[in-house]
């Protein structure tokens, strides 16, 4: 039955799609190639119901379902923490952040794979010797189990829906941007896919797409950066001076920093975009935003989880080495995309058809293919697309099958039935879970059309590191640690994560929106009453027709921020009634990480828990030395 | 399946696992301040040492790039350097431990 059932959803996947296609206004893709993107798309999306339908037949137990029966390698694990990782925001984001900001994007970069340092040495070896399936199974080791459980699923669901509607709207977006897709119908093709992969196959199959999506991503930066490359032989000076050259790269400089520019050689605008400060601009920020990272990626509960699915500590030292040769080598070829884009792309036709940059990735497989019009650019961007669809596919997936492990086995099994549940109902319970999780990660989708989620999956890393890190860290090397910790610094690390979120400039706050926008109206204005006489003024067709663009570009910018004024209605104040931001900071991490640890020890030293110390001895030997760990399934 | 069971305290203090906990944890931590540290130069590198970060050194190449590629090396080098202690020295220890792990202090 399930297998049919998964057969029947992959084939209304399939059919859905290209019926709904919206007329193309500034999708990416050429229309008259549109088809071309959807047999590339329908190749992967049968490529992975392939192998969802291979690991159906072997889903029977609650081992397989969460952890793929123990059985995965430590290089195909690696594979899949890179394709769990590698979200669309670092796929296309990154080189975008590059393409357009040059050296910082490139900065930008370096912490997210800094972060699996931390996993590396004090986490994943540890985690797998003394866990079972999830974030709660580690903290219930020494701890009350119900407290601990219910603490550490709440935390993990709330952290992956965070992340998920991120992903989710960030997807809808990319789709309808990339191949002019229907924002709704994306969300729901997300959707459906990613929940056939996790009702059906479970771990097993999550692992499949994850690793099937590595190697397209890695595969497709690869060939897109010798392409680009080459015709520098090869080499990184000539390269960057290539770069430096650029009359697009120099145009960009001269954009960013204004009235600076004009006492600068073309060559020196071109060398400003190799050094720092054209986009973060506040190190404070970027402080707050790498603590986060590199103490967050070890709490996220779907990165956690992974490290379950192999026999032993040393497959997951292992995992995690292949993890960073792969997503550290991937960051590297992104400077490469991000420079190579903005060389032979770009960045005034980069940002034409998305303002972040998202797209300097794809248009750049377009234009090495042969261009818009030619058929090989738009298989090459179909590709790029494609690819781009599989990464949010399986990150959605990851994300899902933790907070439905979480619902699941933490809270179903482990708090509501005590630990009393046979395979069989453990199974469907995670099942429907799953169910639920999908629904919901749509119907947020759907909701969230059109609001600012960029800064949830900082937040969501923001979270995991003043939660989940210390909670974690704490119970594995300190002996005091005990439930009282545990239950104060999730609720603590957590809610001062969101808190201050809540109060700082990511938040919209209508008055200086308005005030802004009132200010761009008036300069827009002041700027076509010069320009209609520029107008009246031009003689040749030439020079008429420039003074039309820059008209109609000024009538724009009227607009939009028109329309920003209408979208706030009467609103004055921010959601949490505030007319501007309370603190500075975008990213909470700099006082919630610190404040997360103290709770947890200030909770543990003002609780006693006689069970947390006695355990101790166990828990400090058996992390150390995986004596009794959870062994591998046998096939 | 049944686990023996094992008495945690005495291998707790036993002095191979406690020779064990001594390398791994002097080691561990080590690598993670100065991972951390190096990390962290970047941004406050980038954001007050400017002047330092601009000059050229290899074509259009420039101090600041060098020191962004070299965190990526850094990472690496780390990854190489933790595994080859850990595949040489500790899980031959913890290897030896578990062997003897259920002898240690007379099972419970």
């Amino acid at each position: 039955m399930i297998r049919r059932l998964a057969c029947s959803l992959a084939a209304s996947a399939l059919l859905t799609l290209p019926a709904v296609v919206s007329a193309a206004e500034t999708s990416a893709v050429n229309e008259k190639f549109r088809w071309l993107t959807f047999v590339v798309f329908g190749a992967i999306i049968a490529l992975t119901m392939f192998v969802t339908y291979l690991a159906a037949k072997r889903v029977k137990s609650a081992s397989e379902f969460y952890a793929a029966g123990r059985s995965v390698s430590g290089i195909q694990n690696g594979w899949a923490i890179a394709g769990d990782y590698l979200s669309a925001a670092s796929f296309l984001g990154i080189a975008g952040l590059i393409s357009l900001y040059g050296y910082d994007g490139f900065m930008y970069s370096v912490g997210w794979l800094v972060a699996y340092i931390t996993v590396l040495l004090v986490i994943a070896e540890p985690c797998r010797n003394i866990g079972k399936y999830t974030l709660g199974d580690i903290l219930a080791f020494r701890n009350d189990p119900k407290s601990a459980k219910t603490v550490a699923a709440l935390s993990t669901i709330t952290v992956s829906i965070f992340y998920l509607t991120a992903q989710m709207v960030g997807g809808g977006v990319l789709v309808k941007t990339l191949i002019g897709i229907d924002y709704e119908v994306s969300v729901v093709a997300v959707g459906v896919l990613m929940l056939a992969y996790v009702l059906f196959g479970g771990m097993v199959a999550t692992t499949y797409v994850q690793i099937i999506k590595a190697v397209l991503l890695v595969t497709a930066s690869i060939l897109l950066v010798i392409f680009t490359w080459a015709p520098y032989g090869f080499s990184l000076p000539g390269f960057l001076q290539a770069a430096v050259d650029s009359a697009n790269v120099q145009g960009q400089v001269t954009k960013l920093i204004g009235d600076a520019a004009k006492n600068m050689t073309p060559q020196e605008l071109g060398q400003r975009f190799l050094e720092p400060g054209l986009f973060l601009k506040n190190p404070i920020d970027q402080i707050s935003l790498g603590m986060a990272l590199v103490l967050g990626t070890a709490g996220m509960p779907h990165i956690l989880m992974r490290f379950f699915t192999v026999p032993t500590a040393k497959d997951a030292r292992v995992s995690v080495i292949w993890a960073m040769g792969i997503i550290g080598g991937f960051y590297v070829l992104t400077l490469f995309l991000g420079l190579g884009s903005a060389i032979n792309v770009g960045q005034t036709e980069i940002t034409r058809i998305d303002k972040g940059g998202n797209m300097a990735g794809p248009l750049l497989a377009q234009f090495l293919g042969g261009g818009p019009d030619s058929m090989l650019g738009n298989l090459f961007l179909a590709f790029v697309a494609a690819v781009a669809f599989a990464t949010i596919v399986a990150v959605v997936a990851g994300l899902v099958l933790a907070s439905a492990s979480a619902m699941s086995h933490d809270i179903w099994v482990g708090v509501v039935r005590g630990e009393h549940a046979t395979q069989e109902e453990e199974v469907r319970a995670a099942r429907i879970s799953s169910i639920i999780v999908g629904i919901a990660a749509i119907i947020i989708g759907i909701l969230a059309k059109g609001q600012n989620v960029a800064h949830l999956v900082a937040l969501a890393f923001a979270v995991a590191a003043s939660s989940n890190l210390p909670c974690v860290l704490l119970t594995l090397y300190w002996r005091k640690c005990n439930t009282g910790g545990i239950v104060a610094g999730m609720i603590i690390g957590s809610l001062s994560a969101i808190a201050l979120v809540m109060v700082s400039p990511n938040m919209t706050y209508p008055t200086i929106v308005k005030a802004n926008s009132e200010k761009a109206i008036k300069a827009a204005d002041e700027k076509l009453v010069a320009l209609s006489a520029d107008l009246a003024a031009a003689t040749d067709p030439a020079a008429k027709a420039k003074v039309e663009t820059a008209i109609a570009a000024q009538e724009k910018a009227k607009k939009t921020a028109l329309d920003n004024v209408v979208k706030l209605g009467d609103a004055t104040t921010s959601l949490v009634g505030l007319d501007k931001p309370l603190i500075e900071l975008k990213n909470p991490g700099l006082i919630s990480i610190p404040l997360g640890f103290l709770a947890v020890i200030l909770g543990s030293l003002l609780y006693r828990d006689k069970r947390a110390d006695d355990l101790w001895d166990e828990l400090y030997v058996r992390q150390n030395t995986g004596i009794h760990a959870e062994g591998a399934v046998a096939h | 399946m049944a686990k023996t069971p094992m008495n945690w305290v005495a291998i707790d203090q036993d002095p191979r696992f406690q020779e064990l906990h001594r390398k791994k944890s002097a080691f561990l931590w080590g690598l993670m301040i100065f991972s951390v540290v190096y990390y962290f130069l970047l941004p406050i590198g980038a954001a007050y040492f400017t002047d330092l970060f601009k000059i050229k050194v290899w074509g259009p190449i420039n101090v600041g790039l060098l020191f962004a590629l070299s965190e990526f090396i850094v990472a690496w080098g780390i990854a190489w350097i933790y595994a080859r202690r850990a595949n040489s020295e500790f899980d031959a220890m913890t290897l030896e431990i578990n062997r003897a792990a259920a002898s240690i202090g007379g099972a419970k």
